[in-house]
């Protein structure tokens, strides 16, 4: 059974056709995905309080209803280390169509993965993960296999993955915990089963996976019209 | 609902059968089956009359027996009036071959049939299909008889969403000798679906191989497909049109544009143990290879052959399949060569692929056959005969054969398919071991056996 308020942030969302990203990583966190530390500012003062709380560097976003892609229109930022980057950067958001805030969130480390579904017309919910980043559809490293994933599925999808030479720690970089990204990538499979009446598409990207944790560090939910 | 007189009918009405006009598909329906198949025949006219000398009924209802199938050709807006009445009569099923309906901007009239269909539980194929063929029993292709090439008797069962297709690829397992069980054509698929084909010929004894061609599942249908298909212990598999058929909606994230319709498709049907055929030429591989094999294999190929370069190709077609070609032992390679005729003893190679060269004789492919049936190194034998090389005979089918059952390791051969080998031929596919025509096709037939186990 869904949690009230992730019922409640899907019936709201429904006037857009999407779940905007605060409320997105609102429900993954009431479900028990790590995400990162965040909060939404509207002005410099909310800006620099929500900084004092999480700490540089952090990532700004735009929140807006009208922008699903926030990187096409410029609209996050990584790696702001100071005040000055930090307050450019809302007062260049603040002109944006339809500005509702900046989403501020802690810089989290990890290789870049996407883990996504979509809802089929034939087959019903559908599980994707891959190499995330912004060239997914570049490079469409990926596997897809039906909702709901058992164990053995996702060992086939992770091994079927280019990548997976990446997750086992390629020339010295650290690998990525197997058993925190299956932990993730099955969590994902169960949420998916329980929002298949609300939800079209589910992109998590990056999904950023180090040596302990998978953090989901972006959510978009596309909903069902 | 009950399938079993769609398939097995004793009492035929035809729907349509015109008193003057020859050439009406009714009439050519009703002429195949009549005194040819062992069922009983009558035809149906509103008009009556006769034709040949049979009565012609005006409505089902006074057929003197009982109708276990209707065979309806008739105008689709007379069609629902037509099920009604087989209701009353206590027809047991119908195949509606009559197009005009969904295909043709008449919904309605579909829908019409379906609520009248399914209130009474009665099971109709179609509409805008052929109906169903089944090898001595019934024919309700509307086909004349002298033009339909009709497969071997055996144990495939091909079910199409395209009449036109399933015609033609029962021409293209007649060509390759593949049997079948049962051709059904679904058409607009109204009220009988693939899943309901595949549950009934999941429990029918004549078909250990299923197989389909789909366009496209209806929505929600390919889930509830591919879970029945997983747990089958009858290979299951499906070829499908309209892979390209996207891209024209805009698609607001990552995941929906990469796991397209087809992406999606090819997915599901791959983790629930479904074999996808990528085309009509894999379809007859695969068909062929898992109705003589239904155990999946690992997917560890010994190939023997008299010819370097076909083994270096067939290598090659092996990677591109996720087939592995492992080097076989010393220890089994010095065993292997102690058995060798001596013309051949110091000139063959070993290793996998073995290659026997062209002075081998029956004796040694038989040996090497014995050799790799009894180890676990290989779990599949591909044997790439030249059946020209003089010391390879016609005996070499059956005795290959024998092997593949005394071991039951299977073998999969390749013969250049011209009419002079057939006999060559014959005395593999006749003794339960298939044949491809060309290496390319061995290989597929291998990964057609490497598929996922059941669950």
């Amino acid at each position: 059974m869904l949690k009230k308020e992730i019922k409640q942030i899907l019936r709201k969302s429904k006037q857009w056709g999407w779940v905007l990203e605060p409320d997105a990583q609102k429900i993954f966190s009431l479900y028990g995905f790590d995400t990162p530390k965040y909060s939404v500012a509207k002005n410099s003062t909310d800006a620099l309080s929500v900084v004092r709380k999480i700490g540089y560097p952090v990532v700004a976003k735009i929140v807006s209803p009208a922008i699903v892609h926030k990187s096409d229109v410029k609209g996050v930022v990584v790696g702001i280390k100071d005040e000055k980057t930090l307050l450019a950067t809302l007062a260049r958001f603040q002109k944006m169509e339809a500005f509702a805030g900046m989403l501020i969130a802690e810089m989290v480390k990890g290789l870049e993965l996407i883990i996504g579904a979509k809802n089929d017309v034939q087959f019903g919910p559908m599980i994707m993960v891959g190499m995330g980043g912004v060239g997914v559809e570049i490079y469409k490293d990926i596997s897809l296999r039906m909702a709901p994933l058992k164990n053995r599925d996702v060992d086939n999808m992770l091994n079927e993955l280019a990548a997976r030479k990446l997750l086992a720690g390629y020339r010295g970089e650290e690998a990525v915990s197997i058993s925190a990204l299956k932990k993730t990538i099955l969590g994902f499979s169960r949420l998916v089963m329980e929002m298949r009446d609300f939800v079209e598409s589910i992109d998590l990207n990056p999904v950023m996976c180090g040596a302990k944790s998978c953090v989901i560090a972006d959510a978009r939910i596309i909903l069902k019209n | 609902m009950n399938l079993k007189p769609l398939f097995e009918p004793r009492t035929l009405a035809v729907f349509g059968v015109s008193a003057t006009n020859q050439r009406h598909p009714a009439n050519v329906i009703f002429e195949k089956n009549n005194h040819r198949y062992p069922v009983e025949v009558f035809g149906v006219n509103p008009k009556g009359g006769t034709l040949h000398g049979e009565t012609l009924y005006p409505r089902v209802a006074d057929i003197p027996k009982k109708i276990d199938l209707a065979i309806i050709a008739a105008r689709a807006e007379f069609v629902p009036a037509i099920i009604t009445d087989c209701i009353r009569a206590g027809v047991k099923a119908a195949a509606v071959i009559s197009g005009g309906f969904t295909e043709g901007g008449r919904s309605d009239l579909q829908e019409r049939v379906v609520a009248i269909a399914q209130e009474a539980k009665f099971p109709f194929l179609g509409p805008n299909c052929l109906g169903l063929y089944v090898p001595f029993r019934v024919d309700t292709f509307f086909l004349p008889i002298e033009r339909m090439i009709k497969p071997s008797p055996g144990n495939v069962a091909f079910v199409s969403q395209s009449g036109g297709i399933l015609v033609d690829q029962m021409i293209k397992f007649t060509q390759q000798g593949v049997g079948m069980s049962k051709a059904v054509s679904i058409g607009n698929k109204a009220l009988i679906r693939e899943i309901d084909l595949l549950k009934y010929l999941l429990a029918d004894p004549a078909t250990k191989v299923i197989a389909f061609y789909v366009e496209g599942f209806n929505e929600g249908e390919g889930r509830e497909f591919v879970l029945a298909a997983d747990c089958s212990p009858k290979p299951v598999i499906i070829m499908k049109a309209g892979k390209s058929e996207e891209g024209h909606r805009a698609v607001s994230s990552h995941t929906a544009s990469l796991a397209g319709d087809y992406a999606s498709f090819a997915a599901a049907v791959a983790q629930h143990n479904i074999v996808e055929a990528a085309n009509e030429q894999e379809l007859v591989s695969f068909c062929e290879v898992l109705s003589s094999y239904t155990q999946p294999i690992d997917g560890k190929i010994g190939i023997i052959t008299g010819s370097g370069g076909h083994g270096a190709m067939a290598v090659d077609s092996c990677a591109g399949a996720k087939l592995t070609v492992p080097q076989l032992s010393q220890m089994m390679q010095a065993d292997l060569r102690k058995k060798l005729t001596g013309n051949i003893r110091s000139i063959a190679s070993l290793s996998n692929p073995i290659d026997l060269t062209g002075s081998a004789v029956d004796e040694d492919f038989v040996t090497c056959a014995k050799t790799l049936s009894a180890t676990r190194e290989v779990d599949c034998i591909m044997v790439l005969l030249l059946p020209y090389l003089p010391g390879v005979t016609l005996d070499i089918g059956v005795r290959l054969s024998q092997v593949q059952k005394q071991f039951r390791k299977p073998i999969i051969a390749y013969i250049p398919h011209v009419e002079k080998y057939n006999m060559m031929i014959d005395g593999f596919e006749l003794n339960g071991t298939p044949v491809s025509p060309s290496i390319e096709g061995a290989v597929q037939m291998a990964k057609a056996l490497a598929r996922k186990k059941p669950c």
